[in-house]
C-alpha cells in the first residue's frame, strides 16, 4: 500500500484484432454481416492485487472472450496493491482518475475472501461501486474450480452490460474417433466417449447432464445418450438398426431427434429419451435425405437439412413434422449445398454451412425475414454451433493449415482459435453450466 | 473388415498347425514307367483335366472380380452412371445364376461436403444400386445397403481424381461366394 510504480500497457484489442475480422469478401449477392464500430465497447479494467492471480488471469480472458469490452491491461512493475490510492481515489480506493485516463468505464476489483472472492464492479464515469457481492470459489485444486471461475466472470459480465457470458460452459469435438470436451477457453480438455469406437455428431442436453452421439459400426450406427457424470449409455430406441446419425435433443431434454437411413432414404425420426421409447417418423423422404433436425429454443420447430429439391438445403418444419417449408432461400443450379444447421439459443436465427465455389462458410438465416448473412470467407468453414450467448459461433476451420475450431463474434467479426492438439470436427457447444453461488455477507 | 478377417484366418490356421500330427514320410516315389501309347493318352487325360480345372478357377475369379467390381458416382450424386450400367447388369446376371449369394453394398463419398449429410449421401448411393439391381430380378433380401460416408476413402489424396475414385459403391459377397455359376 506504498509507493507504486505501475507500468501501464494499454491493450487496445479491437485495433490490433481488425486484421482478424473475416469480412473479406461479398459473395453471390449474400450480405457479409459484419459492421464493426470501434468505441462502442465500454473500455474494462481487471484490476491487479495480491493473490488469486489466477482467477485474475481466467477472468481477464473470460471478459475479452465475450467481445463487449475494450480490455485495458494494466501490469505491475512492482509488488503491492494496485488499487492506486491517489488524489482521485474512488470508492473502495480506486484511482478512477487514472483509469478512465486509460480510456476504462469499467473496472473488475477481486479480493480474497473465506469460501470465495469478493468481486467489485466500479462504475468509473458515475465514481461508485455499481456491484458488489462475495461469490463462492472452491480451492484451486478442485476438479470444478476453473468452471467456478468462468461463473464468476459471467457474473461479472451480467453485471456491466445487462447479459451474462458464455465462459461457463464447455464445447465437445471429435478427434480421431473420440468425443472430447474442452471449457469455452480451450483448457481442461478430456475425452468423453472410449478409445477405439468411431463416434460422430456429439450434442450437448440443455441441462448439460448429458450427451448424445452416433457410434459408427461397420457401415451402421446406433445413437447413444450418455450420462455425462458416470458415463453410463443407452441406444436411443429407433436408432438400433441401420445407420443413424445427427442427434440433437428438444430443449425439454426429453424428445431426442435424429436421422434414420436405410435403402429407403435419410429420414428424421424423434424418440423420448427418458421413458426410453415412443419413437416416430416425421418425414417421408420417398429415396431423399432429411437429416441434421435442430429445435427452436420454444421446442415447437426443427429446422432441418432435406435434398427434396436436388442438393441438400435447409428447411423448417413443426416439431411433429407438419408444415415443413423452405427456411433458406436457394437459387436451384447456383446456390452451394447447404448443411449442418444449428438454431440460436435466442431463436432469431439459424446458422449452417453452405458451399460457396466449392468451400463451405458460415451462413446465418434469419428466422423471421428469411435473408442469409455470410459469416466467413477463408477457408473451408463448417459444422457451426452456438455459445450460450447467442452471439458466438463455433465451427471448424482449416484456415491454419488443419481443422480446428474457431470461434467468431457474430457481431463484430472478430475470430479466435480454440487450439486441439488433434484435428478437430463436429463441435457442440453446451448451454450454461451449473449456477453462481453468492455467499450472503456476514 | 475383409483384411482383418483374413488376418484372423492366417493366425488361427497358424495357431492350429503344430497341434496337427506330424505327415508320415512320403515313401520314395516309384521309378518313371516306361512310355506306352496307353500312357500317352492318360497323361493326355491329366493335362486336360488341369486346364480345365484352370479355367473353371479363372472363370471363378472373374465371377468374383465381376461381383465385386466398384462402380462410382458424380458429385453429390447418387444416380448409376451409364457407363457403370453394365457393371450391375453383369452383377445381376451373377446372382440370378447363384440364387445363395448375397451381396453387401456399401456407399463412400469423397471428403468435400459435409461429414454428417456424406453418410446419407454414402447411404443413398448404396441404395441406389440396390434398386438398380431389384429391377434387374435379383430379390430386394439378398442386397443389403450400408454406408461409411467420408470415413473410409480408398484414395487418401485430396485432389480430384483421389475424389472421384472415392465416391463409390463396394460390393461385398457374405453369403454363398463359395461355389459360383458363371450366369449362362
Amino acid at each position: 500500500m506504498t509507493k507504486l510504480t505501475l507500468l501501464i500497457i494499454v491493450a487496445l484489442a479491437g485495433a490490433s484484432r481488425l486484421a482478424a475480422q473475416d469480412t473479406t469478401r461479398v459473395d453471390q449477392g449474400v450480405r457479409v454481416g459484419v459492421d464493426y464500430r470501434p468505441g462502442v465497447r465500454p473500455g474494462l479494467v481487471v484490476l491487479p492485487g495480491p493473490g488469486l492471480d489466477s482467477v485474475r488471469a481466467i477472468v481477464g480472458r473470460d471478459l475479452d472472450y465475450t467481445d463487449r469490452y475494450e480490455m485495458v491491461t494494466v501490469a505491475e512493475a512492482s509488488s503491492g496493491s494496485a488499487t492506486g490510492r491517489g488524489a482521485a481515489e474512488g470508492g473502495g480506493g480506486v484511482n478512477y482518475g487514472l483509469y478512465k485516463a486509460l480510456g476504462a468505464e469499467f473496472a473488475v476489483e477481486l479480493a480474497e475472501s473465506p469460501g470465495g472472492v469478493i468481486v467489485r464492479l466500479h462504475d468509473l464515469n458515475a465514481g461508485r461501486v455499481r456491484n458488489q457481492q462475495t461469490l463462492g470459489l472452491p480451492p484451486s485444486t478442485a476438479p470444478d474450480f476453473r468452471l467456478e471461475v468462468h461463473r464468476l466472470s459471467d457474473e461479472i459480465a451480467r453485471w456491466a452490460s445487462g447479459i451474462a457470458g458464455a465462459a461457463a460452459s464447455r464445447l465437445m469435438f471429435v478427434s480421431g474417433g473420440r468425443v472430447y470436451r474442452a471449457d469455452s477457453d480451450g483448457e481442461g480438455i478430456a475425452p468423453v466417449t472410449p478409445a477405439g469406437q468411431t463416434a460422430l455428431s456429439p450434442v450437448w442436453s440443455p441441462d448439460g447432464q448429458r450427451m448424445a452421439y452416433t457410434q459408427l459400426g461397420e457401415g451402421r450406427g446406433g445413437i447413444l445418450v450418455q450420462a455425462l457424470s458416470t458415463g453410463a449409455t443407452f441406444m436411443v430406441p429407433g436408432s438400433q438398426t441401420a445407420l443413424n446419425i445427427t442427434p440433437a435433443f428438444a430443449p425439454d431434454g426429453r424428445t431426442l431427434a435424429f436421422a434414420h437411413s436405410d435403402e429407403r432414404g435419410t429420414d428424421i425420426y424423434t424418440a423420448n429419451v427418458i421413458d426410453r421409447c415412443c419413437a416416430q417418423r416425421l418425414t417421408v423422404g420417398r429415396y431423399a435425405d432429411n437429416l441434421s433436425p435442430t429445435f427452436s429454443p420454444d421446442g415447437r420447430r426443427i429446422a432441418f437439412i432435406s435434398t427434396r429439391a436436388g442438393p441438400p438445403q435447409l428447411y423448417v418444419m413443426a416439431a411433429d413434422g407438419t408444415d415443413q417449408e423452405l427456411l433458406a432461400p436457394f437459387d436451384f443450379g447456383a446456390t452451394g449445398s447447404s448443411n449442418a444447421p444449428e438454431w440460436s439459443p435466442d431463436g432469431a436465427s439459424v446458422v449452417f454451412h453452405r458451399e460457396v465455389t466449392g468451400s463451405p462458410q458460415i451462413f446465418l438465416v434469419d428466422v423471421g425475414a428469411r435473408r442469409v448473412r455470410q459469416l466467413t470467407s477463408s477457408g473451408r468453414n463448417e459444422d457451426p454451433t452456438w455459445a450460450p450467448d447467442g452471439r458466438h459461433v463455433a465451427f471448424i476451420s482449416d484456415r491454419s493449415g488443419r481443422r480446428q475450431i474457431w470461434i467468431v463474434d457474430v457481431e463484430t467479426g472478430r475470430v479466435r482459435q480454440l487450439a486441439t492438439p488433434g484435428a478437430a470436427r463436429l463441435p457442440s457447444w453446451s448451454r450454461r453450466l451449473g449456477r453462481t453461488t453468492v455467499i450472503p455477507n456476514p | 473388415m475383409l483384411l482383418a478377417a483374413s488376418a484372423f484366418a492366417v493366425a488361427c490356421g497358424g495357431k492350429a498347425a503344430p497341434e496337427e500330427p506330424a505327415p508320415e514320410p512320403t515313401p520314395a516315389p516309384a521309378p518313371p514307367p516306361v512310355s506306352t501309347p496307353t500312357d500317352d493318352s492318360a497323361e493326355r487325360d491329366r493335362l486336360e483335366r488341369e486346364r480345365m480345372a484352370r479355367e473353371a478357377a479363372e472363370r471363378d475369379r472373374a465371377v468374383s472380380a465381376d461381383l465385386a467390381a466398384m462402380i462410382n458416382f458424380d458429385y453429390d450424386q447418387a444416380v448409376v452412371r451409364p457407363a457403370d450400367q453394365a457393371t450391375l447388369d453383369r452383377k445381376a446376371a451373377i446372382l440370378v445364376a447363384n440364387p445363395s449369394v448375397k451381396l453387401r453394398i456399401a456407399g463412400h463419398a469423397d471428403e468435400r461436403g459435409s461429414d454428417e449429410y456424406n453418410l446419407a449421401l454414402g447411404n443413398r448411393r448404396a441404395a441406389a444400386a440396390k434398386r438398380y439391381l431389384e429391377g434387374k430380378g435379383v430379390e430386394a433380401s439378398r442386397l443389403e445397403v450400408i454406408s461409411y460416408g467420408e470415413e473410409r476413402p480408398l484414395n487418401p489424396g485430396s485432389d480430384e481424381s483421389a475424389y472421384a475414385q472415392n465416391r463409390r459403391d463396394e460390393f461385398e459377397v457374405t453369403a454363398g461366394g463359395d461355389k459360383l455359376s458363371a450366369p449362362q
